[in-house]
Protein backbone atom coordinates (compact mmCIF):
# COMPACT_ATOMS: atom_id res chain seq x y z
CA UNK A 1 0.00 0.00 0.00
CA UNK A 2 1.17 3.25 -0.78
CA UNK A 3 2.55 5.18 1.79
CA UNK A 4 0.36 8.47 0.86
CA UNK A 5 -2.42 6.77 1.99
CA UNK A 6 -1.76 6.96 5.79
CA UNK A 7 -2.30 10.11 8.03
CA UNK A 8 0.64 11.96 8.71
CA UNK A 9 2.62 10.59 11.63
CA UNK A 10 4.29 13.04 13.35
CA UNK A 11 0.96 15.10 13.68
CA UNK A 12 -0.48 11.51 15.27
CA UNK A 13 2.75 11.40 17.47
CA UNK A 14 2.03 14.59 18.39
CA UNK A 15 -1.66 14.17 18.76
CA UNK A 16 -0.93 11.56 21.38
CA UNK A 17 1.47 13.18 23.17
CA UNK A 18 -0.85 15.50 23.99
CA UNK A 19 -3.76 13.45 24.17
CA UNK A 20 -1.99 11.49 27.39
CA UNK A 21 -0.95 14.68 28.57
CA UNK A 22 -4.26 16.54 28.78
CA UNK A 23 -5.28 13.48 30.62
CA UNK A 24 -1.98 13.07 33.10
CA UNK A 25 -3.11 16.75 33.81
CA UNK A 26 -6.53 16.73 33.91
CA UNK A 27 -6.43 13.93 36.57
CA UNK A 28 -3.60 15.15 38.97
CA UNK A 29 -5.54 18.73 38.45
CA UNK A 30 -8.81 17.23 39.23
CA UNK A 31 -7.25 14.74 41.98
CA UNK A 32 -5.55 18.05 43.81
CA UNK A 33 -8.72 20.29 43.36
CA UNK A 34 -11.25 17.31 44.28
CA UNK A 35 -9.49 16.40 47.31
CA UNK A 36 -8.84 20.32 48.54
CA UNK A 37 -12.00 20.47 50.18
CA UNK A 38 -11.82 17.58 51.68
CA UNK A 39 -8.28 18.02 53.42
CA UNK A 40 -9.79 21.37 54.32
CA UNK A 41 -13.01 19.34 56.47
CA UNK A 42 -10.21 16.81 57.80
CA UNK A 43 -8.48 19.68 58.96
CA UNK A 44 -11.37 21.61 60.92
CA UNK A 45 -12.56 17.85 61.74
CA UNK A 46 -9.30 17.01 63.48
CA UNK A 47 -9.15 20.23 64.88
CA UNK A 48 -12.51 19.87 66.65
CA UNK A 49 -11.54 16.33 67.95
CA UNK A 50 -8.39 17.35 69.19
CA UNK A 51 -10.52 20.11 71.70
CA UNK A 52 -12.85 17.14 72.67
CA UNK A 53 -15.59 18.74 69.97
CA UNK A 54 -17.48 17.44 66.93
CA UNK A 55 -16.15 20.13 64.08
CA UNK A 56 -18.80 20.79 61.33
CA UNK A 57 -21.66 17.73 61.30
CA UNK A 58 -24.28 19.88 60.22
CA UNK A 59 -24.44 20.05 56.51
CA UNK A 60 -24.61 16.86 55.25
CA UNK A 61 -23.62 13.21 57.03
CA UNK A 62 -21.15 13.94 59.43
CA UNK A 63 -20.81 17.34 57.79
CA UNK A 64 -18.92 16.27 54.58
CA UNK A 65 -21.45 18.50 52.53
CA UNK A 66 -19.29 21.64 54.17
CA UNK A 67 -16.42 21.95 51.98
CA UNK A 68 -19.04 22.58 49.28
CA UNK A 69 -21.04 24.72 51.02
CA UNK A 70 -17.95 26.71 52.14
CA UNK A 71 -16.93 26.56 48.39
CA UNK A 72 -20.32 28.26 47.15
CA UNK A 73 -20.35 30.51 50.05
CA UNK A 74 -17.27 31.91 48.66
CA UNK A 75 -18.03 32.30 45.21
CA UNK A 76 -21.44 34.50 46.43
CA UNK A 77 -19.64 36.96 48.57
CA UNK A 78 -19.39 40.16 47.49
CA UNK A 79 -15.99 41.07 45.96
CA UNK A 80 -14.89 44.18 47.87
CA UNK A 81 -11.94 46.16 46.13
CA UNK A 82 -10.22 48.80 48.15
CA UNK A 83 -10.48 52.04 46.79
CA UNK A 84 -6.93 52.35 47.85
CA UNK A 85 -5.62 49.29 46.37
CA UNK A 86 -2.98 49.14 43.67
CA UNK A 87 -5.70 47.76 41.40
CA UNK A 88 -3.47 45.63 38.67
CA UNK A 89 -1.35 44.10 41.02
CA UNK A 90 -4.11 43.48 43.38
CA UNK A 91 -5.86 41.42 40.60
CA UNK A 92 -2.49 39.66 39.60
CA UNK A 93 -1.81 38.83 43.29
CA UNK A 94 -3.79 35.59 43.77
CA UNK A 95 -2.62 34.19 40.57
CA UNK A 96 0.56 34.50 41.09
CA UNK A 97 -0.11 32.59 43.79
CA UNK A 98 -2.33 29.54 42.96
CA UNK A 99 -0.19 28.70 39.44
CA UNK A 100 3.10 28.23 41.20
CA UNK A 101 0.99 26.22 43.81
CA UNK A 102 -0.03 23.94 40.69
CA UNK A 103 2.73 23.80 38.30
CA UNK A 104 4.65 22.00 41.53
CA UNK A 105 1.95 19.37 41.03
CA UNK A 106 3.23 18.43 37.61
CA UNK A 107 6.75 16.95 38.77
CA UNK A 108 5.25 14.98 41.70
CA UNK A 109 5.45 11.07 40.18
CA UNK A 110 2.84 9.33 41.63
CA UNK A 111 2.60 6.02 40.57
CA UNK A 112 4.94 3.39 38.11
CA UNK A 113 5.65 3.18 34.90
CA UNK A 114 3.28 1.24 33.56
CA UNK A 115 1.93 -0.23 29.72
CA UNK A 116 -1.39 1.17 28.39
CA UNK A 117 -1.71 -0.42 24.83
CA UNK A 118 1.47 -1.23 24.34
CA UNK A 119 2.94 2.23 25.70
CA UNK A 120 5.13 2.92 28.70
CA UNK A 121 3.30 5.58 30.95
CA UNK A 122 4.79 7.41 33.97
CA UNK A 123 2.26 7.99 36.40
CA UNK A 124 3.19 11.98 36.61
CA UNK A 125 2.46 14.78 34.74
CA UNK A 126 6.13 15.29 33.64
CA UNK A 127 9.30 13.83 34.55
CA UNK A 128 11.90 16.30 34.36
CA UNK A 129 15.33 15.19 35.01
CA UNK A 130 15.92 18.41 37.55
CA UNK A 131 12.62 17.62 39.01
CA UNK A 132 13.69 18.38 42.82
CA UNK A 133 15.29 22.33 41.50
CA UNK A 134 12.15 22.98 39.26
CA UNK A 135 10.63 22.46 42.47
CA UNK A 136 12.05 25.05 44.81
CA UNK A 137 12.54 27.44 41.40
CA UNK A 138 8.28 27.48 41.58
CA UNK A 139 8.21 26.99 45.32
CA UNK A 140 10.26 30.24 45.74
CA UNK A 141 7.87 31.99 43.03
CA UNK A 142 5.16 31.81 45.62
CA UNK A 143 5.93 34.34 47.84
CA UNK A 144 6.08 36.93 45.02
CA UNK A 145 1.80 36.85 45.11
CA UNK A 146 2.26 36.91 49.29
CA UNK A 147 4.30 40.40 49.30
CA UNK A 148 2.43 41.74 46.08
CA UNK A 149 -0.97 40.95 48.02
CA UNK A 150 -0.04 42.23 51.03
CA UNK A 151 1.90 45.64 49.14
CA UNK A 152 -1.11 46.30 46.55
CA UNK A 153 -3.88 46.05 49.55
CA UNK A 154 -2.51 49.14 50.89
CA UNK A 155 -3.29 48.07 54.64
CA UNK A 156 -0.81 48.11 57.50
CA UNK A 157 -1.54 44.66 58.48
CA UNK A 158 -1.25 43.28 55.04
CA UNK A 159 1.75 44.67 54.61
CA UNK A 160 3.75 43.32 57.80
CA UNK A 161 2.43 39.66 56.42
CA UNK A 162 3.63 39.85 53.34
CA UNK A 163 6.82 41.42 54.92
CA UNK A 164 6.83 38.58 57.45
CA UNK A 165 6.33 35.93 54.49
CA UNK A 166 8.86 37.48 52.44
CA UNK A 167 11.86 37.00 55.05
CA UNK A 168 10.59 33.79 56.77
CA UNK A 169 9.99 32.29 52.99
CA UNK A 170 13.86 33.51 52.04
CA UNK A 171 15.32 32.48 55.13
CA UNK A 172 13.83 28.78 55.10
CA UNK A 173 14.24 28.36 51.41
CA UNK A 174 17.77 28.22 51.86
CA UNK A 175 17.56 25.54 54.61
CA UNK A 176 15.20 23.65 52.47
CA UNK A 177 17.47 23.18 49.61
CA UNK A 178 20.53 22.73 51.59
CA UNK A 179 18.90 19.61 53.74
CA UNK A 180 17.86 18.10 50.96
CA UNK A 181 21.25 17.56 49.53
CA UNK A 182 22.02 14.73 51.37
CA UNK A 183 19.33 12.32 49.40
CA UNK A 184 20.70 14.13 46.53
CA UNK A 185 23.82 13.07 47.63
CA UNK A 186 22.96 9.10 48.36
CA UNK A 187 20.66 9.20 45.42
CA UNK A 188 22.84 10.75 42.91
CA UNK A 189 20.35 12.26 40.66
CA UNK A 190 17.94 15.16 40.81
CA UNK A 191 15.32 13.23 39.21
CA UNK A 192 12.05 12.55 41.59
CA UNK A 193 10.76 9.50 39.52
CA UNK A 194 13.98 7.88 39.96
CA UNK A 195 14.67 8.93 43.70
CA UNK A 196 11.75 7.46 44.34
CA UNK A 197 12.53 3.89 42.77
CA UNK A 198 15.45 3.99 44.56
CA UNK A 199 13.54 3.42 47.64
CA UNK A 200 11.60 0.34 46.51
CA UNK A 201 11.95 -3.07 47.90
CA UNK A 202 10.52 -2.36 51.17
CA UNK A 203 10.86 0.45 53.95
CA UNK A 204 13.94 -0.39 55.22
CA UNK A 205 15.02 1.13 52.00
CA UNK A 206 13.37 4.79 52.32
CA UNK A 207 15.31 7.61 52.77
CA UNK A 208 13.89 8.77 55.88
CA UNK A 209 16.54 6.26 57.80
CA UNK A 210 19.80 7.39 56.30
CA UNK A 211 18.77 10.75 56.70
CA UNK A 212 16.72 11.05 59.98
CA UNK A 213 18.34 14.27 60.42
CA UNK A 214 17.38 15.82 56.77
CA UNK A 215 14.12 14.55 57.44
CA UNK A 216 13.46 16.56 60.28
CA UNK A 217 15.47 19.48 58.66
CA UNK A 218 12.80 19.45 55.66
CA UNK A 219 9.86 19.10 57.12
CA UNK A 220 10.17 22.18 59.79
CA UNK A 221 11.80 24.05 56.43
CA UNK A 222 8.68 22.85 55.08
CA UNK A 223 6.60 24.05 57.06
CA UNK A 224 7.79 27.68 57.16
CA UNK A 225 7.21 27.60 53.37
CA UNK A 226 3.89 26.90 53.66
CA UNK A 227 3.02 29.11 56.25
CA UNK A 228 1.60 26.36 58.66
CA UNK A 229 1.75 26.36 62.01
CA UNK A 230 3.62 26.87 64.27
CA UNK A 231 5.57 29.51 61.39
CA UNK A 232 2.53 31.00 60.05
CA UNK A 233 3.48 34.26 61.28
CA UNK A 234 2.44 35.71 57.97
CA UNK A 235 -1.24 35.37 58.37
CA UNK A 236 -1.21 35.29 62.27
CA UNK A 237 -5.06 35.98 62.68
CA UNK A 238 -4.72 36.97 66.23
CA UNK A 239 -1.92 39.25 65.40
CA UNK A 240 -2.49 40.67 62.03
CA UNK A 241 -5.83 39.78 61.40
CA UNK A 242 -5.70 37.00 58.50
CA UNK A 243 -2.20 39.16 56.92
CA UNK A 244 -1.29 39.21 53.35
CA UNK A 245 -5.18 38.26 52.53
CA UNK A 246 -7.22 40.63 55.24
CA UNK A 247 -8.41 42.52 51.90
CA UNK A 248 -9.85 40.16 50.06
CA UNK A 249 -13.01 38.62 49.68
CA UNK A 250 -14.74 36.09 47.58
CA UNK A 251 -13.11 34.07 45.34
CA UNK A 252 -9.54 36.21 45.21
CA UNK A 253 -9.63 35.02 48.98
CA UNK A 254 -10.40 31.36 47.79
CA UNK A 255 -7.38 31.48 45.42
CA UNK A 256 -5.07 32.14 48.40
CA UNK A 257 -7.08 29.42 50.43
CA UNK A 258 -6.78 26.72 47.85
CA UNK A 259 -3.13 27.62 47.23
CA UNK A 260 -1.91 27.06 50.74
CA UNK A 261 -4.22 23.69 50.91
CA UNK A 262 -2.12 22.70 47.62
CA UNK A 263 0.85 23.70 48.76
CA UNK A 264 0.40 21.76 51.94
CA UNK A 265 -0.11 18.55 49.39
CA UNK A 266 2.73 19.02 47.63
CA UNK A 267 4.99 19.63 50.49
CA UNK A 268 3.83 16.42 51.47
CA UNK A 269 4.05 14.80 48.35
CA UNK A 270 7.84 16.19 48.04
CA UNK A 271 8.55 14.64 51.67
CA UNK A 272 6.98 11.33 50.24
CA UNK A 273 8.80 11.35 47.44
CA UNK A 274 12.06 11.84 48.87
CA UNK A 275 11.90 10.32 52.27
CA UNK A 276 9.06 7.95 52.70
CA UNK A 277 9.84 5.77 49.03
CA UNK A 278 7.53 7.91 47.01
CA UNK A 279 4.88 5.47 45.81
CA UNK A 280 6.21 2.21 46.96
CA UNK A 281 5.41 0.06 49.11
CA UNK A 282 6.77 -0.19 52.39
CA UNK A 283 6.78 -4.02 52.22
CA UNK A 284 6.59 -6.08 48.44
CA UNK A 285 3.26 -7.83 48.52
CA UNK A 286 2.45 -8.07 44.49
CA UNK A 287 -1.66 -8.34 46.02
CA UNK A 288 -2.25 -5.26 43.52
CA UNK A 289 -1.91 -4.35 40.18
CA UNK A 290 1.57 -1.86 40.22
CA UNK A 291 -0.90 0.72 38.76
CA UNK A 292 -3.45 0.73 41.40
CA UNK A 293 -0.97 0.10 44.81
CA UNK A 294 0.97 2.94 43.60
CA UNK A 295 -0.96 5.40 43.80
CA UNK A 296 -2.91 4.26 46.97
CA UNK A 297 0.58 3.63 48.27
CA UNK A 298 1.37 7.13 47.25
CA UNK A 299 -2.06 8.77 48.48
CA UNK A 300 -2.12 6.99 52.21
CA UNK A 301 1.13 8.31 53.00
CA UNK A 302 0.70 11.98 51.64
CA UNK A 303 -2.81 11.44 53.85
CA UNK A 304 -0.37 10.21 56.89
CA UNK A 305 1.63 13.39 56.49
CA UNK A 306 -1.17 16.00 56.23
CA UNK A 307 -2.23 14.50 58.92
CA UNK A 308 0.96 15.57 60.98
CA UNK A 309 0.43 19.22 59.72
CA UNK A 310 -2.78 19.15 61.25
CA UNK A 311 -1.69 17.72 64.26
CA UNK A 312 0.99 20.10 64.44
CA UNK A 313 -1.46 22.89 64.22
CA UNK A 314 -3.44 21.32 66.67
CA UNK A 315 -0.68 21.07 69.06
CA UNK A 316 1.79 23.60 68.79
CA UNK A 317 1.49 27.70 69.59
CA UNK A 318 2.96 30.08 67.14
CA UNK A 319 6.76 31.04 66.86
CA UNK A 320 7.70 34.49 67.88
CA UNK A 321 8.65 36.49 65.19
CA UNK A 322 12.91 36.41 66.83
CA UNK A 323 12.56 32.85 67.40
CA UNK A 324 11.34 32.17 64.30
CA UNK A 325 14.80 33.81 62.22
CA UNK A 326 16.98 32.47 65.38
CA UNK A 327 15.58 28.83 64.69
CA UNK A 328 15.54 29.36 60.57
CA UNK A 329 19.32 30.72 60.90
CA UNK A 330 21.05 29.58 63.92
CA UNK A 331 19.52 25.73 64.41
CA UNK A 332 18.29 24.80 60.92
CA UNK A 333 20.80 26.07 58.73
CA UNK A 334 23.88 25.41 60.30
CA UNK A 335 22.32 21.80 60.94
CA UNK A 336 21.00 21.22 57.33
CA UNK A 337 24.78 22.57 56.75
CA UNK A 338 26.34 20.30 58.62
CA UNK A 339 24.45 17.29 57.43
CA UNK A 340 25.68 18.13 53.69
CA UNK A 341 29.40 17.18 55.66
CA UNK A 342 28.17 14.16 57.69
CA UNK A 343 26.74 13.12 54.93
CA UNK A 344 29.18 12.91 51.89
CA UNK A 345 31.76 12.13 54.51
CA UNK A 346 29.61 9.18 55.15
CA UNK A 347 29.12 8.77 50.93
CA UNK A 348 32.74 9.05 50.53
CA UNK A 349 33.65 6.13 52.82
CA UNK A 350 30.91 3.75 51.55
CA UNK A 351 29.00 3.38 54.54
CA UNK A 352 26.52 0.58 55.14
CA UNK A 353 22.93 2.44 55.89
CA UNK A 354 22.40 2.01 59.06
CA UNK A 355 25.90 4.15 59.94
CA UNK A 356 23.65 6.70 58.00
CA UNK A 357 21.03 6.09 60.48
CA UNK A 358 23.35 6.10 63.93
CA UNK A 359 25.03 8.98 62.72
CA UNK A 360 21.94 11.25 61.96
CA UNK A 361 20.41 10.22 65.25
CA UNK A 362 23.13 10.96 67.14
CA UNK A 363 23.23 14.86 65.90
CA UNK A 364 19.78 15.38 66.70
CA UNK A 365 19.97 13.92 69.94
CA UNK A 366 23.58 15.79 70.71
CA UNK A 367 21.98 19.40 69.28
CA UNK A 368 18.66 18.65 71.26
CA UNK A 369 20.45 18.29 74.28
CA UNK A 370 22.63 21.32 73.81
CA UNK A 371 19.84 23.25 73.09
CA UNK A 372 17.98 22.12 75.82
CA UNK A 373 20.57 23.02 78.84
CA UNK A 374 20.64 26.20 76.61
CA UNK A 375 17.40 27.20 77.37
CA UNK A 376 17.54 26.21 80.90
CA UNK A 377 20.20 27.98 81.79
CA UNK A 378 18.64 31.20 79.99
CA UNK A 379 15.28 30.54 81.96
CA UNK A 380 17.17 30.44 85.43
CA UNK A 381 19.23 33.64 84.90
CA UNK A 382 16.14 35.18 84.00
CA UNK B 1 13.74 19.64 73.46
CA UNK B 2 12.76 17.39 70.89
CA UNK B 3 10.86 14.96 73.20
CA UNK B 4 8.97 17.64 74.64
CA UNK B 5 7.55 18.47 71.26
CA UNK B 6 6.32 14.66 71.03
CA UNK B 7 5.11 14.31 74.52
CA UNK B 8 2.59 17.23 73.37
CA UNK B 9 1.85 15.78 70.08
CA UNK B 10 1.35 12.45 72.05
CA UNK B 11 -1.52 14.43 74.18
CA UNK B 12 -3.55 15.80 71.20
CA UNK B 13 -3.06 12.17 69.68
CA UNK B 14 -5.02 11.06 72.77
CA UNK B 15 -7.50 13.99 72.67
CA UNK B 16 -8.56 12.85 69.32
CA UNK B 17 -10.29 9.35 70.59
CA UNK B 18 -11.62 10.93 73.56
CA UNK B 19 -16.02 11.55 74.02
CA UNK B 20 -16.64 15.13 72.82
CA UNK B 21 -17.74 17.25 75.43
CA UNK B 22 -20.17 19.27 73.09
CA UNK B 23 -24.18 19.24 73.74
CA UNK B 24 -25.46 19.61 70.08
CA UNK B 25 -27.80 22.02 70.61
CA UNK B 26 -31.20 21.64 68.83
CA UNK B 27 -31.34 17.73 69.35
CA UNK B 28 -29.87 17.76 72.99
CA UNK B 29 -30.92 20.03 75.08
CA UNK B 30 -28.95 21.27 78.25
CA UNK B 31 -30.65 20.55 81.65
CA UNK B 32 -30.82 23.88 83.37
CA UNK B 33 -29.65 24.47 86.86
CA UNK B 34 -32.52 25.44 89.33
CA UNK B 35 -31.56 28.99 89.86
CA UNK B 36 -30.98 29.67 85.87
CA UNK B 37 -32.27 33.08 84.91
CA UNK B 38 -34.52 32.82 81.51
CA UNK B 39 -37.92 33.65 80.96
CA UNK B 40 -40.27 35.52 83.43
CA UNK B 41 -42.73 33.62 85.03
CA UNK B 42 -46.20 35.04 87.09
CA UNK B 43 -46.81 33.12 89.72
CA UNK B 44 -50.42 31.87 91.48
CA UNK B 45 -51.92 30.32 94.17
CA UNK B 46 -53.23 26.91 94.35
CA UNK B 47 -56.50 28.09 93.60
CA UNK B 48 -55.70 30.05 90.36
CA UNK B 49 -55.18 33.33 91.97
CA UNK B 50 -52.54 35.44 90.76
CA UNK B 51 -49.79 36.41 93.31
CA UNK B 52 -49.10 39.50 91.90
CA UNK B 53 -50.51 42.76 94.24
CA UNK B 54 -49.42 45.45 91.77
CA UNK B 55 -47.08 47.09 94.09
CA UNK B 56 -44.61 48.15 91.22
CA UNK B 57 -41.70 47.44 93.70
CA UNK B 58 -40.66 45.10 90.46
CA UNK B 59 -40.52 48.04 88.24
CA UNK B 60 -38.59 50.28 90.66
CA UNK B 61 -35.66 47.73 91.44
CA UNK B 62 -35.23 46.84 87.45
CA UNK B 63 -32.05 48.54 86.77
CA UNK B 64 -33.13 48.74 82.98
CA UNK B 65 -36.60 49.88 83.62
CA UNK B 66 -37.71 46.62 81.62
CA UNK B 67 -41.34 46.16 83.66
CA UNK B 68 -43.95 48.54 83.05
CA UNK B 69 -47.39 47.60 84.72
CA UNK B 70 -50.74 49.36 85.79
CA UNK B 71 -52.36 48.24 88.44
CA UNK B 72 -56.53 48.16 89.31
CA UNK B 73 -58.65 47.26 92.49
CA UNK B 74 -60.01 44.21 92.80
CA UNK B 75 -63.58 43.93 93.15
CA UNK B 76 -65.19 41.48 95.84
CA UNK B 77 -67.25 39.71 93.13
CA UNK B 78 -63.85 38.71 90.61
CA UNK B 79 -60.60 39.05 92.87
CA UNK B 80 -57.80 38.55 90.60
CA UNK B 81 -55.53 38.39 93.51
CA UNK B 82 -55.99 38.27 97.12
CA UNK B 83 -54.71 41.69 97.87
CA UNK B 84 -56.49 44.84 97.51
CA UNK B 85 -54.87 45.57 93.99
CA UNK B 86 -53.40 43.15 91.01
CA UNK B 87 -51.78 44.12 88.28
CA UNK B 88 -54.36 45.58 85.15
CA UNK B 89 -51.67 45.48 82.61
CA UNK B 90 -48.17 44.20 83.13
CA UNK B 91 -45.09 44.01 80.41
CA UNK B 92 -41.59 43.21 80.38
CA UNK B 93 -39.48 43.93 77.50
CA UNK B 94 -37.23 41.48 77.15
CA UNK B 95 -35.05 43.21 74.69
CA UNK B 96 -34.48 45.45 77.62
CA UNK B 97 -34.15 42.87 80.31
CA UNK B 98 -30.65 42.11 81.47
CA UNK B 99 -31.82 39.04 83.30
CA UNK B 100 -30.40 40.28 86.35
CA UNK B 101 -33.33 38.23 88.63
CA UNK B 102 -33.66 41.86 90.65
CA UNK B 103 -37.67 41.80 90.27
CA UNK B 104 -37.86 38.36 91.47
CA UNK B 105 -36.24 39.60 94.63
CA UNK B 106 -37.87 42.74 95.29
CA UNK B 107 -41.45 40.96 95.07
CA UNK B 108 -42.87 40.57 98.45
CA UNK B 109 -45.22 38.09 97.04
CA UNK B 110 -42.55 35.58 95.36
CA UNK B 111 -44.98 37.02 92.14
CA UNK B 112 -42.65 37.41 89.89
CA UNK B 113 -39.86 34.61 89.33
CA UNK B 114 -37.63 34.15 86.53
CA UNK B 115 -37.84 31.06 84.81
CA UNK B 116 -35.48 28.12 83.03
CA UNK B 117 -36.91 29.08 79.39
CA UNK B 118 -34.09 30.60 77.50
CA UNK B 119 -35.02 29.88 73.56
CA UNK B 120 -36.38 33.54 72.83
CA UNK B 121 -35.61 34.41 69.63
CA UNK B 122 -37.75 36.04 67.93
CA UNK B 123 -37.70 38.14 64.28
CA UNK B 124 -40.24 41.22 65.47
CA UNK B 125 -39.08 43.75 67.92
CA UNK B 126 -42.74 43.08 68.93
CA UNK B 127 -42.49 39.67 69.90
CA UNK B 128 -40.05 40.72 72.87
CA UNK B 129 -43.17 42.97 74.75
CA UNK B 130 -44.32 40.19 76.72
CA UNK B 131 -47.63 40.42 78.21
CA UNK B 132 -49.48 38.97 81.46
CA UNK B 133 -50.71 35.71 79.14
CA UNK B 134 -47.08 35.13 78.25
CA UNK B 135 -45.74 34.89 81.83
CA UNK B 136 -48.88 34.08 83.95
CA UNK B 137 -48.09 30.05 84.35
CA UNK B 138 -50.80 27.86 82.90
CA UNK B 139 -52.64 25.49 84.41
CA UNK B 140 -50.49 22.67 83.62
CA UNK B 141 -47.23 24.26 84.92
CA UNK B 142 -48.56 23.73 88.16
CA UNK B 143 -50.23 26.64 90.61
CA UNK B 144 -49.62 26.79 94.20
CA UNK B 145 -46.51 27.57 96.51
CA UNK B 146 -43.46 29.02 95.23
CA UNK B 147 -40.77 28.54 97.36
CA UNK B 148 -38.04 31.39 95.93
CA UNK B 149 -35.70 30.81 99.07
CA UNK B 150 -35.17 27.20 98.35
CA UNK B 151 -34.80 27.64 95.06
CA UNK B 152 -31.97 29.83 95.80
CA UNK B 153 -30.35 27.38 98.35
CA UNK B 154 -29.66 24.78 96.01
CA UNK B 155 -25.99 24.34 94.71
CA UNK B 156 -26.01 26.36 91.18
CA UNK B 157 -24.49 23.14 89.51
CA UNK B 158 -27.29 21.24 89.91
CA UNK B 159 -28.64 19.41 87.20
CA UNK B 160 -25.71 20.61 85.09
CA UNK B 161 -24.61 17.83 83.08
S1 LIG C 1 -34.52 40.50 85.45
FE1 LIG C 1 -33.64 42.49 86.00
S2 LIG C 1 -33.71 43.60 84.09
FE2 LIG C 1 -35.09 41.91 83.83
S3 LIG C 1 -37.06 42.65 84.38
FE3 LIG C 1 -36.20 41.75 86.21
S4 LIG C 1 -35.18 43.42 87.26
FE4 LIG C 1 -35.58 44.12 85.17
S1 LIG D 1 -44.70 41.24 90.54
FE1 LIG D 1 -44.40 41.44 92.74
S2 LIG D 1 -43.25 43.34 92.95
FE2 LIG D 1 -44.13 43.37 90.92
S3 LIG D 1 -46.04 44.42 91.12
FE3 LIG D 1 -46.53 42.29 91.34
S4 LIG D 1 -46.39 41.89 93.55
FE4 LIG D 1 -45.41 43.87 93.19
Amino acid sequence: MPLRNYPNWGLLVMLELFLISAIKIAFVVGVALGAMPFVVLFERKLLGWIQVRPGPNRVGPWGLLQCIVDGIKLFFKEEIIPDQADKPLYLLAPALVVIPAFLVLAIIPFGPTVHVLGRDINMSVTDLNIGILFFFAIASLGVYGIVIAGWSSNNKYSLLGAMRSSAQMLSYEISLGLSVVGVLLLAGTFDLRTIAEQQAGGFWHWYIFQQPLGFVLFLAAGFAETNRLPFDLPEAETELTGGYHTEYSSMKFAMFFISEYINIMTMSAIVTTLYLGGWTAPIEHGLLPPWLAGPLWFGAKVFVLIFFFILIRGTWPRLRYDQLMAFGWKIVLPLALANIILTACLVALDSPWWVFCLAGLAVIFVIDRIVTMLRRSTLRAA
Amino acid sequence: MLLEFLKGLAVTFRHIFKPHITVLYPEQKRVDAPIFRGKHKLNRYADGQERCVGCALCASACPSEAIYLEAAENTPEHPVSPGERYAELYQINLLRCIFCGYCEEACPENAIVLGPEYELAGTRREEFVMNKEDMLVKPEEGFGEYDVEAVHELPATEGLP
